[in-house]
């Protein structure tokens, strides 16, 4: 192969990767590199090495943020989890009421997240809310959700997944689709239960569904930041400050560029390692039961 | 006493009806098939057995009991699905204890049952494996397996062979035909090939328009079919028909064909209805000769199958009509061959479609 013709298959390539290096691999290096500067938003830093990360380590703050972080997200995916998979197990049938169902349980997901926090913020007021007044009605003192710090991740997390809950659904939907409808009538004949059926035939069959949809709702719930920011601030008291919200504070509240570019990264690679872990574990053990 | 028992099944989708008033009774033992084309109503009456349908109207008994109003799992039924329908996610071996653990079956003989059945069906070797790890005609025995293990008073057999590639399909056959001898069960299978239900039924059941249209040994069906619709759908090539009318004659039919050409045929000429008749006759009993011939054709079409040969030609009056000639023949397109028809092998069927048969045949 000449020289010249591995310049014309380049041409082709070349749209793709200037764009791909333009607007991630860029940033993502430019990233690094701001977090190991001193910066601010307008002057010019000065390298630090990993001075930033040492403070990081040092910070309470930082360390508060990552375990509120964890802690809704491990209040969010099995909850979210489970739920769109209720959803959509009684929602998989071809009836029309299933479909306007459908529909309507998914419309909360294509809300903007303004008006998602807008929505729950009058759900969630203790004094004139709907679950307020539930709980008034049931004869009890209405909680104060969104001022109370060990209330206001529990809230944070029903607001999320009742915004999330319908892509992960539409994932099960598709998933229970591809369950062929013999394998149904096979357990009939094999005298299986409703239940013996879920457990020994639905799931199996979801197992790739489930996984996928852990996978994906882990590393967006790691990222939660539109919703803490605009119901609670990360308030009270910083009780539900998540990870993103501190970065975002560090950046664009105190202007401390390169310090919330390191806590970046920081979660850049919490998020990577607990993506790979669940890859690798959950791989392996489809592949010890499948056989693929 | 009888095994299954069907009284009036009827069933219809919608306003669509598929089944009308079915009516069958099968004896111990008793290997059926359900011969017919696509949407004749078969693989429905199948499910309806099973449970997997429910019929408008009608009874199903199995040995003695009642069992439409059963769940599937209830019924003493196993079925062998067309896609063989195994689970995935679970061995060969799981796949077949799984209705038996559903069933409360001790497990001893659970491990008894599958030993058994895993080595009359030779698939002791694959039982860890999964069905993905496994050829199609592994997958089909694992799944004749798991219906072997529940020994059922019924085996259904949806299109058991219609899934494997034309050699495998032949050994399966004759497979089969060695498995019907060893279970003490009735077997129903469902089929559009006619060489398999001729080959593996005791009696066929010949379907089509959501009706049984004839039940017989295969051989009665064969020689004796009832109307046109069973004497075009089974044998192939396919009978001839020829548009005839009864000639003058004296005890038996003598009836003039449109070439003119006349036929003495074996069939009483008392039993014939009046009006427009049809000679049926299939391509064994019109052979291309070189003696005396009943009529004579033009030749479209000549098909060497090696140790005969298939000649489709037509009529002066340009009726088709499907002779045979030694596998050696040197007949070509084109050519005006003499023919001569086996009179004594002639079927009627009346302007209703429903036949009478030569005394001889």
């Amino acid at each position: 192969m000449t020289s010249e013709r591995d310049w014309r298959g380049l041409l082709f390539v070349a749209p793709f990767v200037l764009l791909y290096a333009l607007i991630l691999v860029f940033p993502l290096l430019r990233g690094m590199w701001l977090s190991l500067n001193q910066v601010d938003l307008f002057g010019a830093g000065h390298f630090v090495g990993l001075g930033n990360y040492t403070s990081l380590l040092h910070d309470p703050i930082f360390g508060a943020s990552l375990v509120n972080t964890f802690e809704v997200t491990f209040m969010i995916v099995p909850a979210l989890t489970i739920f769109a998979l209720l959803l959509a197990l009684s929602l998989n049938s071809a009836g029309s009421g299933a479909a306007l169902l459908r529909g309507i349980f998914f419309a909360s997901a294509v809300l903007s997240v303004t008006i998602v926090t807008l929505v729950w913020r009058f759900m969630l007021a203790p004094d004139a809310g709907l679950l307020g007044e539930i709980w008034k009605a049931l004869g009890w003192q209405p909680l104060p959700f969104l001022s109370d710090v060990h209330l206001v991740l529990p809230a944070l997390a029903i607001t999320t997944v009742w915004w999330s809950v319908g892509f992960p659904m539409l994932l099960f939907l598709a998933g229970l689709q591809q369950i062929p409808q013999d394998m149904y009538e096979a357990a009939a004949l094999d005298q299986a239960s409703r239940w013996t059926t879920f457990w020994r035939i639905t799931l199996p069959s979801l197992r790739r569904t489930l996984i996928l949809v852990i996978m994906l709702q882990t590393a967006a719930q790691l990222q939660l930041f539109g919703q803490s920011q605009l119901l609670t601030a990360g308030g009270p008291s910083g009780a539900s400050r998540t990870a993103v919200l501190f970065l975002f504070e560090s950046a664009f509240g105190r202007w401390e560029l390169g310090y919330a570019s390191a806590a970046a990264e920081v979660l850049f690679l919490i998020i990577l390692a607990v993506t790979f872990t669940q890859y690798w574990t959950t791989g392996r053990a489809a592949a010890g039961s499948d056989g693929r | 006493m009888a095994s299954l028992e069907l009284k009036g099944v009827r069933k219809a989708f919608g306003a669509t009806p598929v089944l009308d008033d079915i009516n069958l009774t099968l004896e111990q033992r008793e290997f059926i098939a359900f011969l017919g084309p696509s949407g004749s109503g078969k693989s429905t009456l199948l499910r309806i057995i099973a449970g997997l349908e429910t019929a408008d109207a009608g009874e199903v008994w199995l040995e003695g009991r009642r069992i439409d109003n059963l769940p599937p799992g209830e019924r003493g039924i196993a079925m062998v699905f067309q896609h063989y329908a195994l689970y995935p996610h679970m061995s060969a071996r799981d796949n077949m204890a799984f209705g038996l653990k559903n069933a409360k079956v001790p497990p001893s003989e659970i491990e008894r049952r599958i030993s058994e059945a895993a080595e009359v069906l030779e698939i002791t070797a694959l039982l860890d494996r999964k069905p993905s790890e496994m050829s199609g005609g592994q997958r089909q025995r694992v799944a004749i397996g798991r219906a072997l293990v529940k020994e059922p008073k019924l085996f259904l057999l949806d299109e058991p062979l219609s899934n494997l590639d034309a050699a495998l399909r032949l050994r399966t056959r004759v497979e089969l035909a060695q498995l019907k001898q060893k279970v003490d069960a009735a077997v129903i299978m469902v089929t559009h090939d006619q060489a398999e239900a001729m080959t593996l039924a005791d009696r066929i059941i010949v379907m089509n328009d959501r009706r049984i249209q004839q039940v017989g040994p295969p051989m009665e069906i064969y020689s004796r079919p009832q109307n046109v619709f069973v004497a075009q759908f089974v044998g192939s090539p396919a009978m001839t028909l020829l548009p005839a009318i009864l000639a003058e004659g004296g005890e038996f039919a003598r009836l003039k064909l449109g070439d003119g050409s006349v036929l003495d045929t074996r069939v009483p000429a008392a039993a014939l209805p009046a009006g427009n008749l049809r000679l049926g006759i299939r391509p064994e009993a019109v052979r291309v000769t070189n003696q005396e011939a009943t009529t004579k054709g033009k030749v479209d079409l000549v098909e060497r199958l090696g140790e005969r040969t298939l000649v489709y030609a037509r009529l002066a009056d340009g009726q088709p009509i499907t002779a045979e000639d030694d596998a050696y023949s040197g007949i070509k397109i084109g050519d005006e061959v003499p023919l001569l028809i086996d009179s004594s092998a002639a079927h009627v069927f009346g302007p209703d479609g429903n036949s009478s048969h030569g005394t001889a045949a």
